[in-house]
């Protein structure tokens, strides 16, 4: 009886750190590859620059506070952008999702309006509220807000009927039919929802930052492009990656806390 | 004791074009057991879900015989319908923090041999231990009418019989007015103490099953009502 629980221990200590290995393991390997390349001379540091070279240059920028002080406001231009954004759709999503009247008056307006792509309202936004703060955010909010109203929405339309009924059945107010039966049934397709968004919060914001900025991370690659800075035009991506990585990562946190019980079945029992 | 609980008169409930109830009248005693079986959309369900309010009918009327209010009546469905979100003590209480409703609720968790499940979540619960669970839920608040609608329809045959007898025990103790919706003939005859049959849409034949009955009665009393739902000489009919 002794050997097979040896075994068994023995076992998972070989397979867990396997599991968090793996993951990356591709991007370590492009990584050396891509620095032996830089090394050795088959890539030239104009076509791209080698990832110490890059890193240096991250440094350098970190030193000097100039990195910090575009991430940052990056950072609060993302997330000023998608509070608002997403609230508006939250709130949109759950009046028209709870009221038929609602839904008639707003939804095919909202639909027609989702159809327009938001980066094409650059310009007008530009014109309208210049290139400060302001028209960033704009962008970002308007680029969230859809995902979240239509993934809030569709999660309250498809909240079982029967459990709907069940609460009807044992006279549950209103708020506690909210937020007992409806929200938590709608709440895995509004986090699917705010997921999206934080897609869309990077792509807007760099497009926005890119085009007219004078600050911020998608600035500051449009600036080293127009001195030709190659590092720091590559650090920017790379910083994007990053960002994009953690708020993606973010999110799943969330998720699986919010939703713990999807999480326990019988299997995992 | 006589005194009648629910009071069904002239009951039509027609949806769009289908008539699902016709004519319907039906008295049901305080503290009596009544099975309702027939075909598959005879109207069983809608008449349940008439009783229990969640529809009206189109004409006629549904008459509760009690003047207390809300917590007269509660519902166990087919389906357990358990919020998979909260856990097996939160579907009884509702999340409710109330210390009260939380021991209430574990009562009755061990009155359903669930005592040791309080903190589960449904997806961790087989089916007859979640049909249990929808069953404690439903006398949480100390119903004086109990609705259910062929609640063990997906259970096998043992765990079947076992909530059967856990299901009459606790309507005799708490002198419970139960209706309960069933396919199964000899479920009827083995629970009920009258059994009412639904076809075309009203309540065709009635039969009230003796008391302290023995397998050969339960046989009996279920053969001559499976006549009547498929209009098939029975066994007695045909030996005489
Ligand atoms: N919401 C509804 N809208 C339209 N028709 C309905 C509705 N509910 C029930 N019906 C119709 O009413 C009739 C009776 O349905 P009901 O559900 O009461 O039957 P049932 O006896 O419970 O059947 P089963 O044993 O299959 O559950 C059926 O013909 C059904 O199609
Ligand atoms: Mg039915």
């Amino acid at each position: 009886m002794q050997k097979p629980v040896t075994l068994t221990t023995t076992r998972k200590n070989f397979h867990l750190p396997v599991d968090k290995i793996l993951p990356f393991l591709i991007p370590i390997i492009v990584i050396l590859f891509w620095q032996v390349s830089s090394t050795l001379g088959w890539l030239s540091s104009s076509v791209l620059p080698s990832p110490m070279a890059v890193l240096q240059d991250g440094i350098k920028l970190t030193v000097s506070g100039e990195l910090p002080k575009n991430l940052s406001i990056s950072l609060y231009r993302a997330t000023v952008g998608l509070l608002i954004g997403g609230g508006i759709g939250f709130v949109l999503g759950f009046i028209n999702g709870m009221s038929n009247t609602f839904r008639l008056l707003f939804d095919s307006s909202i639909q027609m309006f989702r159809n327009i792509p938001h980066l094409a309202l650059i310009p007008l936004i530009i014109l309208w509220l210049g290139i400060n703060e302001s028209a960033k955010i704009s962008l970002v909010a308007i680029g969230t807000m859809f995902p979240v109203y239509i993934n809030t929405f569709h999660g309250i339309r498809s909240v079982d009927p029967d459990l709907i009924e069940m609460g009807k059945s044992y006279q549950l107010t209103k708020s506690q039919m909210f937020f007992k039966i409806i929200f938590p049934a709608a709440l895995p397709q509004i986090l699917v929802g705010i997921r999206y968004a934080l897609g869309v919060m990077w792509t807007t914001l760099i497009v926005a930052e890119t085009i007219s900025a004078s600050s911020g991370i998608g600035y500051m690659a449009n600036n080293a492009e127009d001195f030709m800075d190659m590092e720091t035009v590559v650090l920017c991506i790379v910083v994007y990656a990053v960002l994009g990585k953690i708020s993606d990562l973010v999110a799943k946190s969330f998720e699986s806390l919010l939703l713990d019980w999807q999480h326990t079945g019988r299997s995992n029992a | 004791m006589n005194n009648s609980m629910i009071t069904i008169k002239n009951v039509n409930k027609i949806y769009d074009n289908t008539t699902a109830l016709h004519d319907v009248s039906l008295d049901i005693k305080q503290g009596e057991f009544i099975a309702l079986v027939g075909m598959s959309g005879g109207g069983k369900s809608t008449l349940l879900r008439l009783i229990a309010g969640l529809e009206q009918p189109t004409s006629g009327s549904v008459t509760i015989n009690d003047s207390s209010t809300d917590s007269l009546m509660r519902v166990m469905f087919q389906e357990d319908r358990l919020l998979p979100w909260m856990s097996v003590l939160d579907n009884l209480s509702f999340g409710s923090k109330d210390k009260n409703t939380k021991a209430h609720a574990r009562q009755l968790l061990d009155l359903v041999e669930l005592g040791d499940y309080a903190n589960h979540f449904p997806n961790q619960l087989s089916g007859g231990q979640k049909q249990r669970v929808a069953l404690a839920r439903a006398l949480m608040t100390d119903p004086k009418i109990l609705l259910l609608d062929e609640p063990l329809g997906a259970l096998d045959a043992l765990t079947r019989r076992k909530m059967q007898d856990l299901i009459l025990d606790i309507c005799q103790k708490q002198n419970l007015t139960t209706i309960l919706v069933t396919h199964d003939v000899e479920e009827a005859a083995r629970m009920a103490d009258r059994i009412v049959v639904m076809k075309n849409s009203t309540n065709s034949y009635e039969e009230t099953c003796p008391k302290n009955r023995n397998v050969g009665q339960i046989g009996l009393v279920a053969d001559r009502v499976l006549g009547e739902i498929l209009e098939e000489p029975t066994l007695e009919k045909q030996t005489a």
